[in-house]
């Protein structure tokens, strides 16, 4: 079977990605989805706040999915349900099992690589303890309470403030169970402060900053855990702890994109972000294979999902059409534009962790470009600020940023001419 | 009351393998274990080793079943279908003084009828094993010394018993032993409520750390057990071809060494500390223990990938005061103990088995069986299986299409298959063991709730009676 564009799972950036190829150009686009039905992880987060920039309204996770689940199902982009993907090589041969297809390949042009992320587990925080019934990662109770109807446990402790966690926190309130508490190692939280206000403070939540669980107890099911505050390093303080009966622990200690099908066909993957390094035109090392939303990097909002992924729809079609436009030039030497063109690198400086894109071909970016980044602490009154090489061509001030929300700065195409040969676009916080 | 020929107390490696060469009599065999699944204890959280035998000293029951358990090993992975490698191993030393100490153990081993060990240069050792500490000055080198799936050979060997009639009552601990004129009274407790008795002409107790309670209740000349802890860290994946073989620190070096090993699943694990714990249910897991594993392993290998944790875990291994393997019928007649069953005692369990099984049929004068199945063949895995295998198996049954665990690749089929077998898996542990479903990296947080359902289901049951590991380890309740 051949296909001009794959894209690999059908959560919110595969939606988005489907619409924006097809409004591009191409109609030839298959969505690849594991699961049930489309709509990928928004299936289970029943809570609303999604949407506000899209759309303009607070819409609830499964809300959010079916609008988009309605304008693909408009512009007829097909999609294979139930269908796990366990390979796809370098020449973007996709192998996929179903239980109606058995084991078959696609041969496609282009690969949009949408899988999303998973949740960090319990080992790789590697908490001691005993390993009782009642340890969860949020997600995993989040989909247990929202899909399944079951109750995880009445007596909570959450470990950890990522957004699925604070949900989490005012869900299982919400239930009927009891939370006692949300430990931070960090000083800081690591979600949206919305999230902080709604589902910790109105419900009376504790949030314990610098603050960890260093036991747990219980041989068959959770009877509690141990909390004790750490030093600037993250070691418990002796004297601090805190024995806090409960049946429950539930973990929210960050997610991790999702890169094992890419690692296998190639793709090279930031040490930061854990997803792969790509260009303004969100396009991998392999030529034709381009990833977007949370197996990128790790996004706080999903309209920033669909945005992302959209650009992804459209450079895939981009990309195909070039392809296209090749053989009907009878594979003629000059098409070379691309190739002769000059990419600058995206480097980060003080208090940016990374960026994505990393590099930036002028010639094939829009008049607009945005670079998404995240910060590496809290800091009250920054300014973000752009350099090309030792110039600083943007400064923006800001009240302040945090780890837990995406920063982004938007570089305009008609700027890009001031950059000279050898310079690199550098994103950094000054006055910190 | 159920009335057998032979008492079998225990269900972990020991008990499922002296259960599996009983099996070839013509003998009423059955195994009781008071945890809900078969290899819940010792032999579920240990190094998963076959040792080549080098290490126990000459003449005792560890070293001559060390040495035979670990030739029938790969025998008997062949007839049971369970994951077995032979990875060569090496003890590391890691200065001048201490090279006379390796030179003891090259005897030992020669003297206990290893075959094929060497010395090695530190270079040479590093030649074999590239990411080896610089601080090897050398090594002795067992190219028989293996590895193997500790839960694969447990189940493996307990459903084989099981096909050759033996019955398995789990949730079943026993209470009380009376010795009368035909052998054994056992009142026993069943899910923690029923009372239930069994008769038995022979008990074996192969109660693991709990095997002096066993015996102390039938004998006067007591026997001591103390449960010495483990800790071990298990690896990603992504690091498990760190070391192709199994490293081990010279004893005295560093304490008593941790060791360094790829598994047969491909995963890198590194442990264990030794601490006795008066409670022999506790398996806790301590800062300073999983500290410890991380830094005294460390020393073997150029870097330790601690991020690439997925989990940790703690074992208690069952030492005797007598410090060898106690393999023999007791000073009451037809009470046979196969106690003290520390390392190496996974790699001697063939060989403890069937050194067992013939003891207590010669003392019933049991004639064997003429149709014994000696081979089983293991749950399909799509994991491993080529593009044509799976093929088939989907055209067979779709269920095999469905993936539940993406991390290990386990599917639907794979599960239904764990739980409909003999000795069946009951709770989402059993399952892990037996598929590997929820044992990769994300560490059962995506598969959990798919798999706690297929196993209601499947059983019979509601959600919320499915158990991580058996009564009390209950996962979710209904909402009000």
């Amino acid at each position: 079977m051949k296909k001009k564009i794959v894209i690999i799972g059908g959560g919110p950036a595969g939606l988005a990605a489907s619409i924006a190829a097809k409004d591009a150009g191409i109609d030839d686009v298959l969505i690849i989805e594991r699961g049930e039905h489309l709509g990928g992880i928004l299936l289970q987060c029943i809570h609303n706040g999604f949407g506000l920039h899209t759309f303009k309204e607070e819409l609830t996770g499964p809300e959010y999915a079916a609008r988009y689940i309605e304008i693909a199902r408009e512009k007829n982009v097909e999609a294979y349900l139930n269908t796990m993907v366990i390979d796809i090589s370098r020449d973007k041969v996709v192998t996929c099992m179903s239980a109606d297809k058995g084991i078959f390949t696609i041969e496609a042009e282009s690969i949009i690589l949408t899988m999303g992320c998973r949740e960090r587990p319990r080992g790789a925080l590697n908490t001691p303890g005993y390993r009782p019934a009642g340890i969860y990662s949020a997600g995993t109770a989040q989909k247990f309470v929202n899909i399944e109807g079951k109750l995880p446990g009445k007596e909570v402790v959450i470990l950890g403030s990522g957004d699925i966690g604070l949900i989490m926190a005012r869900r299982m309130t919400l239930e009927g169970a009891k939370v006692k508490a949300v430990a931070e190692i960090m000083p800081y939280s690591g979600g949206l402060k919305r999230n902080i206000v709604q589902c910790l403070d109105d419900f009376g939540i504790p949030l314990k900053l610098s603050t960890t669980v260093i036991d747990i107890s219980g041989k068959d099911r959770v009877e509690s855990v141990t909390l004790a505050q750490v030093d600037e390093k993250s070691r418990p303080i002796p004297g601090t702890e805190e024995i806090v009966p409960c049946d429950t622990l539930l973990l929210s200690c960050g997610l991790l994109p999702e890169n094992e099908l890419s690692t296998q066909m190639g793709v090279e993957l930031s040490p930061v972000t854990g997803g792969p390094k790509v260009n303004e035109s969100l396009e991998t090392n392999i030529p034709g294979v381009f990833a977007a939303g949370n197996v990128l990097h790790v996004h706080d909002l999903v309209d920033y999902v669909s945005a992302e992924a959209s650009q992804a729809g459209k450079y895939a079609a981009l990309y195909v059409k070039a392809l296209e436009a090749e053989k009907d030039d009878n594979l003629t030497e000059n098409s070379e534009s691309s190739v002769n063109a000059k990419s600058y690198a995206v480097t980060t400086g003080i208090g940016v962790r990374y960026t994505v894109p990393v590099s930036i071909n002028p010639d094939r970016m829009d008049d607009l470009l945005t670079v998404r980044f995240r910060v590496a602490n809290v800091y009250k009154n920054p300014e973000i600020c752009v350099y090309f090489g030792d110039e600083c061509i943007m400064r923006r001030k800001k009240l302040i940023c945090s780890p837990g929300e995406m920063e982004q700065v938007i570089l305009k195409k008609a700027d890009m001419n001031k950059l000279k040969s050898g310079d690199a676009v550098k994103i950094c916080l000054e006055n910190v | 009351m159920k009335n057998v020929d032979v008492l079998i107390v225990g269900a972990g490696v020991i008990g499922c393998s002296i259960a599996r060469e009983m099996s070839r009599y013509e003998l009423n065999i059955a195994v009781v274990d008071k945890a809900s699944d078969v290899c819940e204890g010792t032999s579920k959280a240990n190094s998963g080793i076959v040792h080549s035998g080098y290490d126990a000293k000459p003449g005792t029951n560890k070293a001559k079943f060390n040495v035979l358990g670990s030739k029938m090993m790969e025998k008997l992975s062949a007839e049971l279908d369970f994951p077995y490698k032979r990875n060569g191993s090496m003890v590391l030393c890691f200065n001048k003084e201490d090279e006379s100490k390796l030179l003891e153990l090259k005897q030992r081993g020669e003297e206990n009828g290893v075959e094929g060990i060497r010395i090695l240069s530190g270079d040479e050792a590093r030649r074999l094993e590239p990411e080896l500490s610089d601080a090897v000055v050398s090594a002795l080198y067992a190219p028989t010394g293996a590895i193997v799936c500790p839960f694969g050979l447990t189940i493996a060997m307990a459903e084989n018993a099981a096909v050759n009639g033996v019955s398995f009552y789990l949730n079943t601990e026993v209470k009380a032993i009376t010795k009368n004129d035909t052998g054994f009274l056992i009142e026993t407790l069943c899910n923690g409520s029923e009372a239930e008795e069994i008769t038995a002409k022979i008990l074996i107790n192969a109660a693991g750390v709990f095997a002096d309670t066993l015996h102390n209740m039938v004998c006067e000349d007591k026997i001591n057990i103390t449960a010495r802890k483990g800790e071990y860290c298990l690896y990603d994946k992504k690091v498990g071809n760190m070391v192709k073989s199994t490293i081990f620190q010279l004893p005295g070096a560093y304490g008593k060494g941790v060791l360094v090993t790829p598994t047969v699943h491909g995963n890198l694990l590194m442990g264990p500390t030794a601490s006795d714990t008066p409670d022999k249910e506790e398996v806790s897991t301590t800062g300073e223990g999983l500290d410890s594993v991380q830094s005294t392993g460390g020393k073997s290998i150029l870097s330790v990938p601690a991020k690439s944790v997925i989990t940790s875990f703690a074992g208690l291994r069952a030492h005797s005061d007598k410090g060898d393997f106690i393999l023999e019928e007791s000073s009451v007649a037809g009470f046979f103990d196969a106690a003290g069953i520390e390392s190496p005692g996974l790699s001697a369990a063939p060989a403890i088995g069937e050194y067992m099984a013939k003891l207590a049929a010669e003392k019933l004068g049991a004639s064997l069986k003429t149709d014994f199945v000696h081979t089983r063949k293991g749950i399909p895995n799509m994991a491993l299986a080529s593009m044509e295998e799976r093929q088939k198996l989907i055209k067979e049954n779709t269920l095999y299409a469905r993936v539940v665990c993406r991390c290990e690749l386990v599917t639907e089929g794979e599960i239904v298959a764990a739980i409909k077998r003999p000795v069946g898996a009951t709770t989402l542990d059993g399952i892990k063991r037996r598929t590997r479903a929820g044992m990769g990296r994300c560490q059962s947080g995506f598969c959990s709730p798919t798999t706690v359902d297929i196993l209601a289901r499947e059983l019979g049951v509601s959600v919320k009676d499915i158990t991580k590991h058996g009564k009390g380890s209950e996962l979710v309740d209904d909402h009000k």
